[in-house]
């Protein structure tokens, strides 16, 4: 079921090579084989790869063979549109005191919880010794003791159930699977167990414990490791679900999720865990939370509303960018919470705007962009003054070759044109047909 | 009695499956011309003998390592000490080598014997170095299995009636819910599947209580949201049942894991049917187990029957106990119709469990003497006969009921009244339970969440407002 790490690797690789929109933040490569081809013992990662000093410059190492391997290949496509949150979304935190990627976000907001509460332990693949497969759990075994950083067999059925189980008798585990793709094999313990069973047992068995790891497209990684399941968990009564894009969300929402008493999934996005958003000392704060269940209005505008989350929510606000460079202000909604949904703020916002733009990494049939959709039509409708515009991934398993995978999923410009439509600056899709 | 059996057997050799061979180890000493008919037809291939299983098949190195903690720097022998490089330094312990080309055998040559205490005329074996229990134990015991039968008797009867959407019994399994259940603490978690009402009877859960849950009054604990005998109830340790099956074994490590941490003197217990060692979980918890020490008691029912799937068709292993040690787990098997026999493997296993911080697998021999639930009719897929037999011939109430009696604790007078007043005292209850309020409104919708999120809250306000604009259309008899 799961790939090799060498299989994960070489794909990696490849997409990186393609990547042409790749953030200039570089994103670590993390498994043993990588070691070899600097010419290190594979065997001694503790010394080598695990180590964090290493880390650096065992990426710039490895930055400087990709970018060999990859030769003409990459500097052949026009790097137009990269993609660069921190410097756009910059301007939104206006009492930024310092920076911090959403990797060192998940990881203070995980020391910090078990620092307090010595029922948080954490549970899964490579969570420990490795530190984490995209090191999120990095540090934590040295401070905590293998009692509470669990390495498992590779079993997500077996982990998650045993999380559950460890809940259900008062630890709040925090179980990572190496993609929520792979969450799959355990999601009779997530719905069936987690989800049901405050309820079933009538508030007798609360099940304290937060499923977490990265979700939707990476890239170059194929049908099995970039799928958003977003729509399939926040579906589900009893589960709340949140997706987090910057580092204040990770880490207020992170904390917010291991204090909740109701079993959470929390959805990372693996591109942006190397980004690095400005926090403010409030953020820093240990004790600072973010609410589930509300969203956070990331830019405010009056023309069009357009709701997205996790990665989606930083392509939305470039989005809003180069919109306003045409004179239409849009209102980017980050929605921070699946479920439950913040409608409130939602239908507020189209109540102001008159138009709606919904973007979500998914697939379109039963997506988040369909359920707010429907929101607004019920509670907001005598306000559109034009159709919802859906942007949303393509409703096919995602395709390997970059070029493929880069139409599979939702652009910038994608979400510049849906809200030109909605605007009526462009023709309408319903007038193309 | 010897001779009803001996009729009833004439009638059913030839209906007997190879997959139900286990029968042939737990038939020892009774109706031996019984078992050597058995013997003969059926299970030539099987010599049933009491050797212990020996260990020349066993991988040397883990037999070396099978009882010790397994942690990680205790594998890490000194390298280089066999210079004679006879061995294979690897992770997890040195391999010795050999010449030999050979498989390990998919089966010992004779199968794993069953340990029993009691005999079919309900003596001990003299060879048993089993712990006696006290006449209070036994006759609580003895109790709870009759009341465990009369309220699967009747409630299943209410069911045919149409009273309750849904009932199963544990017939035939009396002996393993009620003897585990009196071996244990009552600390010690219970994470059931679903017939082991026996373990809520033993720990002071009412008729009452019961009849409840099966009607789904106001009363019940689940708050009328689960299927009738999914009992939960967190004042009896006894966690709430799920349909799934095996999803409850890793959630039983999981407990135990959180038990080992609190440094807790008691054992998570979880019981699962035959069918469920198929599921992926049954696996996973195994492993999981035996890696993270966990102090659980896996019990297993073997009652031959997974709805109707028999256990040739579910695995071709001797039957469960063989797996534990494939996860480095220690295992017994037990004649689950000898209730003294599972309450001293059980009350073992636990104190194992709990001292030395491991997983224990108990597979209990016992049949499934009733359908599957009432949803099933067994008569369709196997023969009446067989299920005649187990039900009279290996009845595990009554051969605790012989041992009591030669006792002197118990006689047919004292039978008699425990026997009506159970009944008595079941169709008061049930006709209570049917009588009392359904739960009230509120109750859809709390617990979906620790606090009702704002959704939740709206839809019961609708819901009260249409209730009250249409009065008409809901049932009078439910509570607002």
């Amino acid at each position: 079921m799961l790939p090799t790490p060498l299989d994960l690797y070489t794909q990696t690789l490849r997409g990186l090579a393609s990547q042409w929109w790749w953030p200039a933040v570089f994103k670590p490569l993390h498994f043993p084989q990588i070691s070899r081809l600097i010419g290190s013992n594979p065997f001694q990662r503790s010394n080598s790869i695990n180590a964090g000093q290493s880390n650096l410059s065992l990426e710039k190492k490895m930055w400087g063979i990709v970018r060999q391997k990859v030769g003409a290949g990459a500097s052949s496509i026009p790097a137009l549109q990269r993609i660069r949150p921190a410097a756009s979304s910059s301007r939104y935190y206006s009492s930024a005191a310092k920076e911090m990627t959403v990797r060192d976000a998940l990881n203070s907001a995980l020391d910090e919880e078990m620092s307090a509460d010595p029922k948080v332990f954490l549970m899964g693949e490579e969570v420990g010794e490795y530190q984490g497969a995209y090191k999120i759990t990095k540090g934590l075994l040295e401070k905590y003791g293998p009692e509470r950083v669990l390495d498992t067999p590779i079993t997500e059925a077996g982990f998650a159930g045993i999380g559950v189980g460890a809940a259900y008798h008062g630890l709040k585990p925090v179980v990572e699977f190496m993609t929520f793709n792979f969450s799959m094999q355990a999601i009779d313990h997530i719905i069936n167990s987690a989800a049901k069973t405050n309820y079933m047992s009538a508030g007798q068995i609360s099940v304290p414990i937060v499923f977490r790891g990265p979700n939707g497209a990476a890239a170059g990684v194929g049908a099995q490791h970039s799928q958003c399941y977003a729509a399939w968990y926040g579906s589900c009564p009893g589960l709340k679900v949140l997706a987090p894009y910057s580092s204040e969300d990770a880490r207020g929402l992170l904390k917010a999720a291991i204090r909740d008493p109701d079993p959470v999934v929390f959805l990372e996005n693996e591109l942006l865990y190397g980004e690095s958003f400005p926090v403010s000392a409030e953020v820093l704060d240990s004790s600072f939370t973010a609410p589930i269940g509300k969203a956070k209005i990331e830019r405010e505008g009056k023309d069009v509303t357009i709701t997205a989350f996790s990665k989606m929510v930083g392509y939305a606000l470039k989005a809003a960018e180069l919109l306003s460079k045409e004179g239409i202000s849009a209102e980017v909604i980050n929605l921070r919470s699946i479920r439950p949904l913040d409608r409130a703020t939602i239908n507020t916002s189209v109540r102001k705007t008159n138009r709606l733009v919904t973007v979500e990494e998914g697939f379109p049939q039963h997506g988040v962009g369909a359920e707010i959709c429907t929101s607004v039509v019920e509670e907001s409708f005598g306000y559109l003054d034009a159709p919802v515009e859906r942007i949303a991934g393509a409703d096919i398993p995602m395709p390997y070759a970059a070029n493929l995978e880069r139409m599979a999923v939702p652009q910038v410009e994608d979400i510049v044109r849906a809200a030109k439509r909605a605007c009526y600056r462009a023709v309408p899709l319903a007038a193309t047909g | 009695m010897a001779f009803h059996v001996r009729k009833s057997t004439a009638k059913i050799i030839p209906h007997f499956r190879n997959g139900m061979s286990f029968l042939g180890s737990l038939e020892m000493g009774f109706l031996n011309s019984y078992s050597t008919h058995l013997r003969s037809t059926s299970f030539a291939a099987h010599k049933i003998g009491t050797r212990v299983l020996g260990s020349e098949n066993i991988p040397a190195h883990l037999s070396a390592r099978r009882f010790e903690s397994i942690k990680v720097g205790k594998q890490v022998a000194s390298v280089n000490d066999d210079r004679d490089n006879q061995v294979l330094e690897f992770p997890g312990g040195k391999v010795k080598f050999t010449p030999k080309l050979s498989f390990i055998p998919d089966r010992e040559e004779e199968r794993i014997p069953c340990f029993r205490v009691l005999d079919d005329h309900g003596q001990p074996s003299i060879y048993s170095n089993f712990t006696q229990v006290s006449k209070e134990i036994a006759m609580k015991m003895y109790n709870d299995m009759v009341t465990l039968q009369t309220m699967d008797t009747i409630f299943y009867e209410a069911q045919r009636q149409g009273r309750i959407s849904f009932y199963l019994t544990s017939l035939g399994e009396e002996a393993i819910n009620i003897a585990s259940a009196a071996a244990l603490s009552l600390d010690d978690l219970i994470v059931p599947q679903y017939r082991e009402a026996g373990v809520l009877i033993w720990r002071g859960f009412t008729l009452r209580e019961f009849a409840s849950q099966c009607f789904g009054n106001k009363y019940d604990y689940c708050k009328g949201r689960q299927m009738p005998v999914h009992y939960g109830s967190k004042r009896h340790n006894y966690f709430t049942v799920a349909s799934t099956i095996a999803s409850q074994i890793p959630h039983a490590v999981g407990a135990a894991y959180s038990m080992k941490m609190d440094k807790r003197d008691a054992c998570a217990v979880t019981y699962f049917g035959d069918g469920g060692t198929s599921e992926g979980d049954f696996h996973a918890a195994l492993n999981f187990a035996a890696v993270l020490e966990a102090p659980v008691l896996f019990i297993c029912r073997n009652n031959g029957w997974a709805i109707s799937t028999p256990i040739s068709d579910q695995f071709r292993s001797d039957g469960v106990v063989v797996k534990g040690r494939a996860y480095g787990v220690c295992s017994i098997r037990v004649d689950g119709n000898d209730a003294l026999a599972v309450y001293n493997a059980v009350r073992a296993a636990r104190k194992m469990a709990i001292q030395e911080h491991r997983p224990i697998l108990i597979e209990a021999l016992t049949y499934r003497a009733g359908h599957h639930t009432t949803s099933d009719d067994s008569t369709r897929y196997r023969p009446a006969e067989e299920m005649e037999w187990w039900r009279v011939a290996k009845d595990p109430v009554s051969r605790f009921r012989k041992w009591i009696e030669s006792n002197g604790w118990w006689n047919n007078e004292a039978e008699a009244e425990l026997r009506s007043s159970l009944r008595k005292q079941l169709l008061e209850e049930i006709q209570l339970a049917e009588r009392s309020e359904k739960p009230p409104v509120a109750d859809a919708f709390t617990d979906v969440y620790d606090v009702p999120p704002s959704n939740l809250q709206e839809q019961e306000k609708w819901l009260r407002k249409t209730i009250k604009t249409h009065p008409q259309d809901y049932p009078s008899n439910f509570p607002l």
